[in-house]
């Protein structure tokens, strides 16, 4: 079972979820941080590192000595990452979306790939959880292409080692949020009871239903706000999981970087049937669009 | 240097210098021999979701272009422009198109060594 | 013209809260909501939309499935995993489509359509503290920062029509294309960060992409009582990387409650939050290079 936890704002609580269920899962699990802007869940599991590498993209590199500067790869480039001007062939890898397409299309056979380092993946194990992350280069515009490398990496960690996987997604509803849940199994989604938590929560809603994965709640700092979002889950038959409540000894601990299922034996027991829960809403089978109570 | 492209707003030379050079809305190329205009319509630039700026460096290097005058240039459409051996002249906002020639003309232009703006998409 | 963006690396540290209390504060200016993907301020602002406009960018791959051989070319040259195959055929998956056009450009048959995309909606609106430019992308849709530049060009334009010398802006979260975008230009980025783990983590990050745009970096400290150890490290970042802290805000329930009600902190009745915040205006307005 793969889980993916995600939701449409920042800051609701994702990563103090996904940290808190690694800690209290049952089985063999593997703990993904798959926010590669913004990687914090080695924060909270300070994991043990046993490996690393340099995630690579391939990007066009040209061999002059072949290149009859006909321009079918700039004409087919859809990001302007390869350029013919007269006899002038440039290049802008920060530009390549790695489709190549360019490679395939060269009539002369003058394009290879090479390639530009997208960011750092890394794995370990953190107690009995394996843990898994990719951090973002510094001024590398795109998620998606590290994203996929990780995930092939998660692919071949569940392989060798079985059991499930739990996702720590970005925040937001655009491309790197879809493409961090989209190979999931089940789809937490982490909110707030105030205006911007409900207002960012619909939007993932509408984000993710199209995918047709069973979708279930968690409501972080309840008693923070209002109840729309209670209304709305009950509407759209989405169930809770679970109520963490707004608490400044929470936060606290939070803000120390502790990891919220070990401050008491309320809050363990908490993600403990959170878990379970999480197992029962992964059964479901839902057609596209529409969830299950 | 005989043909000079200036980003401009509109077609005529009394047209303003266009500030932006890759999302700019059009060119007018003058080829100082002949003073004769023409002008290059940059819609194609202006669509695109990325690399407007290497687009248009295209388009003007297609068009026989030997200097840019504009407002500034981003990085990236600035190494496209250098590398096709185009000069580049910055700042020139503010100015209508037949101002800026003549400031050119004058002497009073002096060619960019780097951009003056940073990254855009 | 001076453009400021409000930033944050890590969500929920108050980035929009905050940006909304500068609106109401600030004396002329633009407003611009540069986090298109889940954007909030207009929560704050309730704007109402004078001019709305559609979002066209990039392309994706669409199927002719009459024209189609079901060779499975495409699927197999796809680098993106967005081409499978069906019992009808073969189709392309809008959500992993890349819009790289290989597909098209490959397929024996030419059947494969590239039309444009409509990703999302933009609007200019009046609010009660001013203009607002906002946009809303559709959900699962690319956020490659074209959208932002399109919001602060618009921003600008209108600054330069009415005469205002000041675009404030709410960023985006996170420190990639949306983010890189949102400080194009900017004269000054205002980091809100929080005493966590996280929160400093992340703060390091945005800070190293200011610097590696070189746009003037200023932070704020929000909800610096949580944890005062965390909140002295931040200060020594900020001293060793010479970034003025404009602000230690107290974490307080009632930055909330103005959201519920709609309003933004500094339209309720003045307390410790709201009198530290109007100092850290005053602070970012006498900022050199932002003297108005």
């Amino acid at each position: 079972m793969i889980v993916s936890v995600a939701s449409g704002k920042g800051g609701t609580g994702k990563t103090t979820v996904t940290a808190s269920l690694a800690t209290v899962w049952d089985e063999s699990v593997l703990a993904v941080d798959l926010d590669v802007e913004e990687p914090n869940l080695h924060l909270f599991l300070r994991p043990r590192i046993e490996g690393s590498e340099a995630a690579q993209l391939k990007v066009p590199v040209v061999d002059e000595s072949r290149c009859t500067y006909c321009g079918a790869c700039s004409d087919l480039c859809q990001f302007k990452a390869i350029s013919v001007m007269g006899r002038l062939i440039l290049t802008f890898p920060e530009m390549c979306h790695g489709c190549g397409g360019c490679i395939a299309v060269c009539p002369e056979k003058a394009l290879s790939p090479g390639q530009r380092e997208l960011g750092e993946i890394s794995w370990g194990e953190a107690g009995r959880a394996g843990f898994l992350m990719g951090r973002l280069r510094i001024g590398e515009a795109m998620s998606p292409p590290l994203m996929r490398l990780v995930k092939v990496k998660l692919d071949e960690m569940i392989a060798a080692r079985g059991g499930d996987a739990i996702i720590d997604a970005p925040p937001g509803v655009s491309c790197p949020a879809v493409n961090a849940v989209i190979d999931s199994d089940v789809i937490v989604l982490v909110t707030e009871p105030t205006p911007f938590g409900f207002y960012d929560f619909q939007l993932a809603w509408e984000a993710f239903s199209p995918l047709g994965k069973p979708m279930a709640t968690v409501v972080n700092r309840a008693g923070l706000g209002n109840d729309d979002i209670y209304r709305f889950c009950r509407d759209k038959g989405l169930p809770i999981l679970a109520e963490i409540p707004f608490d400044r000894a929470i936060a606290e601990a939070y803000a120390r970087g502790r990891i919220i299922a070990e401050v008491s034996s309320e809050l363990r027991e908490t993600f403990v049937s959170m878990l379970g829960r999480i197992r029962e809403v992964a059964k479901q089978c839902c057609p596209k669009g529409v969830a299950h109570a | 240097m005989k043909k000079i492209a200036v980003t401009s707003e509109g077609p005529s030379l009394d047209d303003q210098v266009d500030p932006r050079f890759g999302r700019a809305a059009g060119f007018v190329v003058v080829d100082l021999d002949t003073m004769e205009t023409q002008y290059f319509d940059n819609g194609q630039s202006q669509v695109m979701a990325q690399g407007a700026g290497i687009q248009a460096a295209e388009l003007i290097a297609r068009a026989g272009v030997n200097c840019l005058l504009t407002g500034y240039v981003g990085p990236k459409a600035f190494q496209a422009l250098s590398a096709a051996g185009i000069k580049i002249g910055q700042n020139l906002e503010g100015l209508t198109v037949r101002e800026a020639l003549e400031r050119f003309k004058s002497g009073r232009v002096e060619m960019a060594q780097a951009a003056n703006r940073g990254a855009g998409r | 013209m001076r453009e400021i963006v409000i930033i944050s690396g890590k969500g929920g540290t108050g980035k929009t809260s905050l940006t909304g209390a500068f609106a109401h504060l600030a004396a002329n200016k633009i407003m611009c909501d540069l986090d298109v993907d889940a954007p909030d301020l207009h929560l704050l602002l309730r704007p109402t939309r004078e001019r709305e406009e559609e979002f066209h960018s990039g392309h994706e791959a669409r199927i002719d499935r009459e024209s189609c051989d079901r060779c499975g070319l495409c699927a197999s040259m796809c680098q993106f995993g967005a081409i499978r195959e069906e019992e009808e055929g073969f189709a392309v998956d809008s959500l992993r489509c890349e819009g790289c056009k290989v597909c098209v450009a490959f397929c024996p048959a030419e059947a494969i359509q590239f039309p444009e995309k409509h990703c999302g909606q933009w609007y200019v609106s009046s609010t009660r503290f001013g203009p607002l430019v906002h946009a809303q992308l559709f959900p699962g849709e690319e956020n490659s920062g074209r959208l932002v530049m399109v919001l602060k060009q618009q921003a600008r334009e209108l600054a330069k029509a009415r005469g205002v010398d000041l675009v404030l802006c709410d960023g985006a979260p996170g420190i990639g294309c949306p983010v890189i975008s949102s400080l194009s230009g900017a004269h000054l980025a205002v980091a809100v960060t929080e005493p966590t783990p996280s929160g400093r983590h992340d703060l390091e990050r945005v800070a190293d992409l200011c610097k590696h745009f070189q746009t003037v970096f200023a932070v704020i400290i929000n909800k610096h009582d949580l944890n005062p150890d965390e909140t002295a490290r931040i200060e020594a970042f900020c001293r060793d990387g010479s970034y003025p802290v404009l602000a230690h805000l107290p974490h307080d329930p009632l930055v909330t409650q103005a959201m519920i009600q709609g309003l933004v902190v500094t339209e309720l009745p003045e307390g410790d939050f709201s009198r530290e915040l109007r100092h850290a205006w005053a602070r970012i307005e006498a900022l050199p290079g932002l003297g108005r």
